[in-house]
């Protein structure tokens, strides 16, 4: 029987003060799926991005990801595997000003052991996937919004994680921008990586094969 | 499983640098409190070195083995006087290779012209010289010529620096009545500084003119290095042997000595407040490092989503924070020598920096660095991902 990528159970997280973002939810994401996770803010989808991609833990139930209980892994080993299996990609880009694109892509591998020759390497095929191949010198301040985004995607798939974990990916850019790049996101995801969309947009809720609607830290829908 | 990879060290120091860079004018800043503190130290021990160097190398020339024997004052508290043979019993002491005299002439004063009033002496003194004196005290000609076998015994001067100064450059001097040609001028004599302000001539010719006594007021000598001591212990006694209490010994190279010591005090004192500097921009340095943390959450987040563990987050910002006082350590040091180089070629000392400064300058930056980047290091590491991805 085949483990799937990501698999809630039972997961409440309540944070000191008394909030409980989330009440006892499963979820089960398998391989090769292209999912939004929406819900109107407040509604624990933030807090469902955190515990997905391991930079939280939940109060009670357990997180599993790609088979490994991510409660009985040590900070250091969570951050191992954030490295080799997951891409992350913010609403902020998080861009470094000073660096150019290449620099920005190539950095993201840092955390993967590879050198700084295969780290260029890959970050300019990345940059190449994301259709930015003339613009690896560029620094941040000379692209427009979709390129930045395009850059950040770059750099959570430059190491091909089998999961890439977007947090309201188009929540800056224009619509022209935000179709482009969840046009980019579903290329990415019939290549074969597993992409979760975390946003508020119904509308772009609508045009993925999956829907998991979250409110007030319960899923109510799951389509 | 899996297993965080290790940051290679060349990766560790690019990623300082792209920290500094990120904020260029507070990075220059903050190492230049650290530069200046390190200049400050290097200048102080490379000056202090330098100029000890520079004694070293004037004691060495002048060597230590001159001893000086002077009348001091009898039990009454009266002036005594050395016997006029106390030069040449001195002689015969084994290790002793040179010993000769000069005698002050105390009722006699040298004039420019003979318009002056008497009184106007200008604190110069006359003494008679043994023709071997500049020999044995070390003495250089600055121009002219010293006292030889013929004009010791005429009417002929030489001038110490400072009476040549007072004198002015003038052909003769006038002494006791009478005119005395001037046939040279020394220069300073360092182990010898009371010949600087006398006038010397022969003394035959003190005898013959100015009705000298003969008596030697200064006994120099010269001795084998190594039996300086022993030679010191009877000095005293040889040249006075009825009243050795009256006879006052001493060792001029011990005034260069003491100067060096005081050097050395002096220099810890500076180097105290030079460390002062130091501290102080290691204190901008941890504030910089705070500050940038504080700013940078965001990037810190980034880090970890993307892998960094606790540990490499910490050791980001500790190899920032050594990279930017390194880079002042570094500067620092070449500033201090520049400065050392600038104030010994103007004193004509040798230019000296001890390479433990250098390697002790850099030293103390990386420990400063280490110790003013380890708190908001540990700050930054603490920082929990998703509260740093919440902050921007």
């Amino acid at each position: 029987m085949n483990t799937p990528l990501v698999e809630l159970t039972g997961v409440t997280r309540t944070y000191p003060g008394g909030v409980t973002a989330l009440h006892s939810v499963d979820l089960v994401v398998e391989y090769g799926e292209l999912s939004a996770i929406v819900g109107p803010s407040g509604s624990g989808k933030s807090t469902m991005l955190h515990l997905i991609g391991t930079l939280d833990r939940p109060s009670r139930g357990t997180v599993r990801i790609d088979g490994h209980d991510v409660a009985s892994l040590s900070d250091r080993r969570v951050s191992a595997l954030r490295a080799r299996r997951i891409g992350f990609v913010f609403q902020q880009f998080h861009l470094a000003a000073g660096r150019d694109a290449l620099g920005n892509v190539a950095d993201g591998l840092l955390y993967t052991g590879a050198g700084r020759r295969e780290r260029r390497r890959r970050a300019e095929a990345a940059l190449a996937r994301v259709g930015l191949a003339d613009r690896l010198t560029h620094r941040p301040h000379q692209l427009s919004g979709g390129e930045r985004q395009r850059v950040a995607i770059a750099r959570a798939v430059a190491g091909d994680p089998p999961l890439l974990l977007a947090d309201e990916p188009t929540g800056n850019l224009d619509s022209v921008a935000g179709l482009g790049v969840l046009e980019l996101l579903r290329g990415l995801n019939s290549a074969g990586t597993t992409v979760l969309v975390i946003t508020h947009d119904h509308e772009i809720a609508q045009s993925l094969p999956r829907r998991v609607s979250l409110r007030d830290g319960r899923v109510a829908r799951d389509v | 499983m899996y297993e965080p990879s290790r940051l290679r060290l060349s990766d560790l120091a690019r990623l300082g640098g792209y920290g500094l860079r990120s904020r260029p004018l507070r990075a220059v800043l903050s190492a230049l409190g650290i530069a200046i503190g390190i200049a400050a130290m290097t200048a102080v021990v490379g000056i202090s070195a330098s100029s000890r160097a520079h004694l070293d190398r004037e004691l060495a020339r002048l060597g230590t083995n001159l001893l000086t024997v002077s009348p001091g004052t009898t039990m009454l508290g009266e002036p005594a006087a050395l016997p006029d043979e106390s030069v040449s019993m001195i002689k015969r002491i084994g290790p002793v290779l040179s010993a000769t005299a000069t005698g002050v002439l105390a009722e006699v004063h040298a004039y420019r012209t003979d318009r002056i009033p008497a009184a106007q002496s200008g604190g110069l003194s006359v003494l008679a010289a043994r023709l071997d004196v500049r020999e044995t005290v070390g003495a250089e000609l600055d121009h002219g010529a010293w006292l030889n076998a013929a004009t010791d015994r005429y009417p002929a001067a030489v001038l110490g620096a400072t009476a040549a100064e007072r004198l002015g450059d003038v052909p003769a001097v006038h002494i006791g009545g009478r005119w005395w040609t001037v046939v040279g001028v020394l220069r300073k004599v360092p182990l010898a500084p009371e010949l600087d302000s006398a006038v010397l001539i022969g003394w035959p010719a003190a005898t013959a003119y100015l009705g000298f006594d003969g008596h030697p007021t200064t006994v120099y000598t010269r001795s084998v290095e190594s039996r300086v001591e022993a030679v010191r212990a009877v000095l005293a006694a040889t040249a006075n042997p009825a009243a050795p209490g009256e006879a006052m010994v001493s060792k001029p190279s011990e005034a260069l000595t003491a100067r060096r010591a005081a050097n050395a005090t002096f220099t810890a004192l500076l180097l105290g407040l030079g460390a002062v500097a130091l501290l102080v921009g290691g204190i901008g340095v941890a504030n910089t490092m705070v500050i940038s943390v504080l700013e940078r959450r965001g990037e810190i987040g980034l880090r970890r989503s993307l892998g960094a563990t606790r540990g490499q987050v910490r050791i980001q910002f500790v190899a920032e924070s050594l990279l930017l006082s390194l880079i002042g350590g570094a500067a620092g040091v070449l500033l201090g020598c520049l400065v050392t180089g600038t104030y010994a070629t103007t004193q004509r000392w040798p230019t000296v920096v001890p390479p433990w400064v250098l390697v002790g300058g850099v030293g103390a930056t990386v420990v400063i660095g280490a110790i003013a980047g380890l708190y908001p290091a540990i700050r930054a590491a603490r920082l929990a991902p998703t509260e740093a991805l919440a902050a921007s």
